[in-house]
């Protein structure tokens, strides 16, 4: 016999040493050696992801649907494969920014935003709600069961059961006071629950247990093994069809989408986030449960399909619900020990799962709902409280006790129209949409809030459209006419079949057009919308997170004063005395900051303590709660333009570097190019020389070893003599010339010159040089004297240069010159044209330049000193005028200046060189 | 962090795997009523694939933890 009253002792007892377990974790952790810091506990605290609807419900999917529940356990185990790239990166970020809840993270990474996480909270909470109720059902159908024992009828839900009747009823009381007691126990608020998370632990022991041990009699002690099984429901028309997924067309686009949903709910499930990511104690964990919860998985999920067959074989059509199986089988089979095992695995799962749950919802509700508003009502002056734990803990067992008795009136009126496993994926649905905007949000820094809202406002809407108000409408909240013909007969706005779409399951259709929805607007959002200042800095935070740890100091856009002890009593009230101590001393020894200092202008210290307070109260209600201490001056203009400035000056310094290097860079290359132009000066020079003092010293040798010579021969060689002798006092000359030129110590003299004069002076200083070459020379001249300011010598010297220039490049006999004046109003041109062999194009560029040499293809080696063309054009630009030349290799040269009649000023006698 | 990001590399590629092996078109492939040593041969398939999976996991986690430096607060 199993009298009610040993099932209510037995459980009693069960929860009592939950409760010892729970307080025995607090403790250890408090004294800092904590119990649950290892891999293995992590990996079962992740399994509150199974609750009674895996329990019993696996059961039921398996008898009427086949393989499709394993969908279930298939998505966590694809989703933890990914554990490294996306699950590692969410519990960094959740550490560094101090984050209590999924409402939370997606608020903060959207640059703290109050909206974001209020709307996310209501989602959950509407999306959480019946699966509550799932449990509350599973509960109170099993007590019912075993309060039955051992007798089995099906049990029969009578319509209109008054709620004072209801067990339901009291068993969602009783969580609720479960909830309260082992969620909101401390008076300290914080976000991370440790014993709870041992209790936990336990529980999944237990429901595993248990399930195994039931799985092990029915199929070794009732049956004979799996093979028996196999071949009896090979046998059976009905099992047989239970074996495969059914063959149409939406078979495997639900299996899929299934999938989909449950990779997405083991992290989206604020229970999931709640344990795997807030309570995590240690980042490397995940290396070992990654691999240690799907193993888990795969081990509560091996005896479903035989429990199943084997239900469905000895009960056949007695009405007994396949959800029950695993409590009714040892049941039937008189098993006293099996059944209470089996009542209590399944109220583990249930309460493991509404704990868990309600707490993480109801810190939700509270950081990111009731305090934000309460703390932007001036009136209640919150902010100025003494006693803020107090009202913070009243609000989260307010939060859970309307969580719960939200979900007892789910069940009470719409939770007969889905079946368990149903109402399980509905949720799943709903936090579904949670996934666009935290998955990409960690990757995309574009990402914005206003896309993130869109894309979680249209998500919601449909899946509320499509899943939520149909349930309603089943259970009679609304007509029944809405489902069939859609709103006011519109056949295309069916919740079953929007737009027509009529090729999916209900879920498999509300989970394509809430995310196609979701994405869409997400970044469509995204693009078109421009982020804040505050959440280009979360947004870089968060995406680039492994980047900043260790310097973390995102309030480089922060500018503001705050007293030290306001911000110490305000963290007091939150934290308690002790903690607030102990962090603050940390900081301060860490970065050396004075904490006597009454005033503080440390960004850093006041993010610290922001962060601080954010794992009490969550990230936005924590932003408001230092705005109103800290004297935040708004980021002016000013403060923008500094940053940017800032940036601005280093970018533009590094181009200056740049550029001057390059101009030493170009600097060094011309002294080198210069030095080596000297050296080559040198040499030639010194060898221009040498050529007329060999012939001298030679000829004279001659005259005297041999006085015998002819006089005529004698007159020769002097004569030769004479004309190398001047050849070098020209050469000289010029050096000299141009070395003065170069130290800028030449004189000018500046006179009124006639440029008739100057051309008549040098045509008749170079004749002899014509004359020798056989060379005809021309002078064209105006018939008036055209005068300028000007060195009368320096332009006869340019004049000489030019002409023996030509000289040299001209053919003996052959050649001819042609030295031209013209004068209009402007000034007056000069030009000496010859017939010689003309400069090539390159040679055009350089012939200006001082040491610059055209080669003389017929003597090959240079025919001058380099000299004669620098000099003449530094004469001419001194008169302001400019030397240039045209000309074609063959065809001879013309080199021709301008000189403008107001040139030099008079008085212009200077020693400044051109 | 080379350790890390080459487990993290091949993890995606396992994901992938799973992704493929768990959907339409080789699930259609095992989709026969029909006993593998007295398992339906769906089943079979499934959990082998599935324990193939956590079994690779396992191997890429602890060839990591391998490589890197031992844990601290293990």
């Amino acid at each position: 016999m199993l009298a009610t009253e040993t099932v209510i002792f037995v459980s009693l007892c069960y929860i009592g040493a939950l409760f010892a377990i729970a307080y025995y974790g607090d403790k250890r952790a408090d004294s800092g050696s904590s119990i649950i810091s290892n891999p293995y506990i992590y990996a079962l605290s992740l399994a509150v992801y199974c609750t009674a609807w895996t329990f019993y419900g696996s059961v039921g999917r398996a008898a009427s649907a086949g393989p499709a529940f394993l969908t279930i356990y298939l998505g966590p185990t694809l989703m933890a494969t990914l554990g490294w790239l996306i699950l590692k990166k969410v519990v960094r970020i959740s550490k560094v920014h101090r984050i209590t809840s999924i409402a939370d993270f997606i608020g903060s990474r959207y640059g703290k935003s109050m909206t974001l996480g209020g709307v996310v909270t209501v989602i959950a909470v509407l999306g959480i709600i019946p699966y509550i109720s799932l449990q509350l059902k599973a509960i109170s159908s099993s007590f019912l069961l075993i309060h039955q024992y051992p007798s089995l009828e099906p049990l029969s839900y009578p319509a209109g059961i008054g709620i004072w009747s209801d067990t339901t009823f009291y068993v969602a009381l009783l969580l609720a006071v479960f909830a309260t007691l082992f969620g909101t126990r401390n008076l300290e608020a914080t976000e991370r629950h440790e014993g709870l998370v041992a209790a936990i632990a336990l529980e999944s022991m237990v429901k595993l247990v248990a399930f195994l041990a039931v799985g092990i009699f029915v199929t070794f002690f009732i049956c004979d093994g799996l093979a028996d099984l196999g071949e009896r429901a090979m046998a059976s028309v009905e099992l047989r069809q239970l074996l495969t997924l059914p063959e149409n067309t939406g078979a495997y686009s639900s299996w899929a989408a299934h999938i989909f949903l449950s990779m997405m709910a083991i992290v989206f499930l604020p229970r999931q986030f709640q344990v795997m990511v807030v309570e995590n104690v240690n980042e490397t964990h995940l290396n070992k449960a990654i691999w240690l919860f799907p193993l888990y998985l795969v081990a509560i999920n091996l005896f479903v399909l035989p429990v199943a067959f084997a239900g469905m074989l000895s009960f056949g059509h007695s009405g007994l619900d396949a959800d029950m199986f695993l409590l009714t089988l040892p049941m039937a089979n008189k098993q006293v020990f099996l059944t209470l095992l089996v009542f209590i695995g399944g109220m583990s799962a249930a309460t493991g799962m509404v704990i868990v749950e309600t707490v993480a919802l109801s810190t939700m509700i509270c950081n990111d709902l009731v305090m934000p508003l309460l703390l932007h009502m001036p009136s209640l002056k919150l902010a100025q409280r003494s006693d803020l734990s107090g009202i913070l803990l009243t609000i989260r067992r307010m939060g859970i006790i309307f969580v719960l008795l939200m979900g007892y009136a789910y069940f009470h009126y719409a939770g007969e129209y889905y079946t368990l496993v149903s109402i399980g994926l509905v949720s799943f649905a709903a936090v579904a949409q949670f996934a666009p905007s935290l998955l990409i949000g960690i990757f995309w820094k574009r990402g914005t809030r206003t896309g993130a809202l869109l894309g979680l406002l249209a998500g919601f809407s449909i899946w509320f459209y499509t899943l939520f108000l149909p349930s309603l409408a089943g259970a009679g909240l609304i007509p029944q006419d809405f489902l069939e013909h859609g709103p006011f007969g519109i056949a295309l706005l069916k919740p079953f079949e929007l737009f027509g779409l009529d090729v999916f399951d209900h879920i498999t259709h509300a989970v394509f057009w809430s995310m196609l929805a979701n994405v869409s607007f997400y970044l469509a959002g995204s693009l078109f919308s421009r982020p804040s200042a505050l959440e280009h800095t979360q947004a870089a935070m968060f995406v680039d997170v492994y980047r900043y740890v260790g310097r973390v100091h995102d309030s480089s856009l922060w500018r503001g004063t705050a007293y030290l002890p306001d911000l110490v009593s305000m963290l007091e009230r939150f934290l308690g005395k002790e903690r607030t101590e102990a962090a603050l001393d940390n900081y301060a020894m860490a970065y050396g900051i004075n904490r006597d200092q009454s005033l503080t202008r440390d960004p850093g210290l006041v993010n610290h303590i922001e962060k601080l307070l954010a794992g009490a109260i969550g990230a936005a209600s924590a932003r408001v709660m230092v705005a109103s201490v800290v004297k935040e001056e708004p980021l002016g203009i000013d403060e923008v333009m500094d940053i940017l400035n800032e940036t601005r000056q280093a970018i533009i310094y590094s181009h200056e570097l740049e550029r001057a290097t390059a101009e030493l860079r170009a600097a060094n290359q011309r002294l080198q190019e210069l030095d080596r132009l000297k050296d080559e000066f040198i040499s030639t020079v010194s060898h221009e020389l040498r050529t007329p003092l060999t012939a001298i010293r030679s000829l004279a040798e001659i005259l005297h070893d041999y006085p015998e010579t002819t006089p005529e021969r004698q007159q020769e060689f002097a004569g030769i003599i004479i004309r190398e002798t001047r050849r070098l006092t020209r050469l000289i000359t010029q050096v000299l010339d141009f070395q003065k030129m170069e130290m800028g110590r030449l004189r000018w003299t500046i006179a009124s010159v006639d440029l008739k004069e100057v051309l008549e002076e040098a045509v008749s200083a170079t004749g002899q040089l014509v004359a020798e070459k056989n060379i005809r020379m021309r002078l064209h001249l105006p018939d008036a004297p055209q005068r300028i300011y000007g060195d009368r010598d320096q332009l006869i010297q340019a004049m000489v240069n030019l002409i023996s220039n030509a000289v040299k490049f001209c053919q003996p006999e052959t050649g001819r010159i042609d030295v031209r004046l013209a004068a209009d109003e402007k000034g007056a041109t000069v030009s000496v044209a010859d017939n010689g062999i003309g400069i090539s194009e390159a040679d055009q560029r350089h012939i200006f330049d001082r040491f610059h040499q055209v080669m003389d293809p017929a003597r090959g080696r240079p025919a001058g000193t380099g000299l004669g063309l620098s000099i003449t054009r530094r004469i001419i630009r001194h008169h302001k005028g400019e030397l240039t030349v045209k000309s074609q290799l063959g065809k001879g040269a013309t080199f021709s200046f301008f000189l403008p009649w107001k040139g030099l000023p008079a008085s212009a006698t200077d020693e400044t060189s051109g | 962090m080379t350790g890390d990001k080459l487990a993290a590399g091949r993890l995606i590629g396992l994901f992938l795997l799973g992704v493929l092996l768990f959907n339409f078109p080789l699930l259609y492939l095992f989709n026969r009523p029909a006993l593998y040593l007295g398992i339906p041969v769906l089943y079979f398939y499934l959990f082998a694939v599935w324990l193939m999976i956590i079994f690779f996991m396992l191997l890429i986690s602890r060839y990591k933890s391998d490589k890197s430096l031992p844990d601290k607060n293990e």
